[in-house]
């Protein structure tokens, strides 16, 4: 099994050591973690609480690393905990191009030198009609937008996740179309809840989450949330995004999690919470209806789903 | 070798391989090591388990052409009783820990999701041939019309292998797999049919 940095360097030390968490933010979070030293995370989840919503409970950090989509590794839930040990996550750089005024390629140390790394509480439904809570640690999509400059053309962005059959076992097959492909319209990238997370539970990013960097997208189902994201390409149009290739009759581009609006395969109206017994409701939105509900309000979510 | 008796002596052992697995999965379930999301685990591992029986009644069918294999029948009514078996299993998890008897939303999931409905459907076609499957059934019946209504096995078979096929997202390759075999099984019936008519009575 792949023993990760943070598990064996006590807490404080790696935070230290990830230089680009600085700021009133960083030295909040580090006061925060001192009063539990050298804890990890998930043996001290109770510093996530006031992120926590009250029908919520964490998901533990097993349960979100292994059981996964993350079709690179491999289609089977538990395949990219075990495929995905040889996936080297450093050094990574990301492409941006397209409709910016300065199409560059970035080291991901020198976009993370840039922002402020926060906790994010989010609910992740998947498609399937399962949902877990998960902490995770990430910055505002919207920090590396205004850090790019798009122009004023750009209404869409699109994602791209790497490609490496080689250490990607999964990509060896054509199971969809590689690489995998994500997008957004510009405003729903510019949400505030839109993050590109760098980690959860304060561990770096696991391979098998989407390492070293991913979109999360808390009100669309999971399969928006693209991983391993190396190129991010500003467009006039709408991109294509890969399940919506595969099978346009079943997934839309906006994708979001609505119990009204039934996929062929599973009702959406109720959810398996990952670790409870009886199913929940799906909520509008994942929940997030205050928040996003106004993006939408000119679009029919039936046609558009 | 391949006796009559030999074959009615391997029952046993045959029996308790094949149950095996059922409680094993009830064992793990009940103490939590069926993984992250253990109910959606026991509903896949009981279908697969009833899918890979009901093929394997039609092979043992296939293989009892073979002059020397000819005693293998006496094992298809066990394997078929406990794909029947595998398959209420399979259906209960559905209802009970899956809906939790939400008997509403469960005719609903029926109705509309074409997955759902060649499954059920496949299910209860099952019912008359596992109601049917005694000596006395068989007398009471008389032959012919019992072989007729045990002929839905092949919409059964079909019906569960859709059932998998439509259930799987992207990579297809294991249900078509099974599909293959069930259609290589089928092709052969029809090809004994057609080349030796007076065998199929």
């Amino acid at each position: 099994m792949k023993i990760l940095g943070s598990e064996i360097t006590p807490y404080k030390t790696y935070l230290n050591r990830r230089k680009f968490i600085k700021g009133s933010l960083a030295s909040a979070m580090l006061a925060t973690v001192t009063s539990s030293a050298f804890a990890n995370h998930e043996s001290d989840p109770s510093i996530y609480s006031k992120n926590l919503n009250e029908n919520d409970k964490l998901n533990s950090y097993e349960e979100i690393t292994t059981y996964n989509n993350f079709y690179e590794f491999g289609t089977h839930k538990k395949h990219p905990h075990l495929n995905s040990g040889n996936f080297k996550p450093r050094p990574w750089t990301i492409k941006i191009d397209g409709l910016v005024k300065k199409p560059q390629t970035f080291d991901l140390e020198k976009i993370l030198s840039n922002v402020t790394i926060e906790d994010r509480v989010y609910r992740l439904r998947c498609v399937e009609a399962w949902s877990m809570v998960i902490p995770w640690q990430g910055f505002q999509l919207s920090e590396l937008i205004k850090m790019v400059e798009p122009l004023s053309s750009a209404k869409y962005v699109q994602f791209v996740t790497v490609f490496r059959p080689e250490e990607m076992p999964g990509q060896q097959k054509r199971t969809i179309i590689w690489p995998y492909r994500e997008g957004l319209r510009m405003d729903e990238a510019m949400n505030p809840l839109t993050i590109l997370a760098t980690g959860l539970y304060g561990h770096e990013m696991p391979n098998q989450n989407g390492a070293p960097i991913r979109l999360v997208v808390p009100w669309k189902y999971g399969f928006k949330s693209i991983k391993s994201i190396v190129e991010i390409r500003f467009l006039d149009t709408q991109p294509e995004t890969s399940w919506e290739t595969l099978a346009p009759w079943e997934y839309g581009f906006y994708a979001n999690v609505n119990p009204n609006v039934n996929h062929p395969r599973w009702s959406q109206g109720t959810e398996r919470r990952i670790g409870e017994f009886k199913r929940r409701e799906t909520l509008m939105f994942n929940g997030y209806e205050k928040e996003v509900a106004h993006l939408y309000k000119d679009l029919d979510l039936t046609k558009f789903y | 070798m391949f006796s009559t008796k030999n074959f009615n002596r391997s029952k046993p052992v045959l029996f308790i391989l094949i149950l095996f697995p059922s409680l094993l999965w009830a064992y793990q379930f009940v103490t939590g090591n069926l993984g992250v999301n253990p109910i959606e685990k026991l509903m896949d591992e009981l279908g697969l388990m009833a899918l890979r029986l009901i093929i394997l009644t039609l092979m043992i069918t296939t293989l009892s052409n073979i002059k020397s294999l000819k005693s293998i029948v006496v094992l298809r009514r066990m394997i078929g009783l406990f794909a029947f078996y595998y398959v209420c299993l399979h259906f209960s998890t559905y209802i009970v820990l899956d809906h939790f008897l939400d008997m509403q939303f469960i005719i609903q999931d029926i109705i509309k999701r074409p997955f759902i409905t060649f499954g059920f459907i496949s299910f209860l076609f099952l019912i008359p041939l596992a109601s049917t499957s005694t000596n006395n059934m068989i007398k009471r019946l008389g032959f012919k019309l019992w072989k007729k209504i045990h002929y839905l096995i092949y919409p059964v078979a079909i019906l569960a292998s859709m059932h998998f096929y439509v259930l799987v997202r992207a990579d297809k390759t294991e249900p078509v797999i099974y599909m293959g075999i069930i259609i290589l099984l089928l092709l052969h019936r029809i090809f004994k049919r057609l080349t030796r008519p007076q065998l199929a009575q």
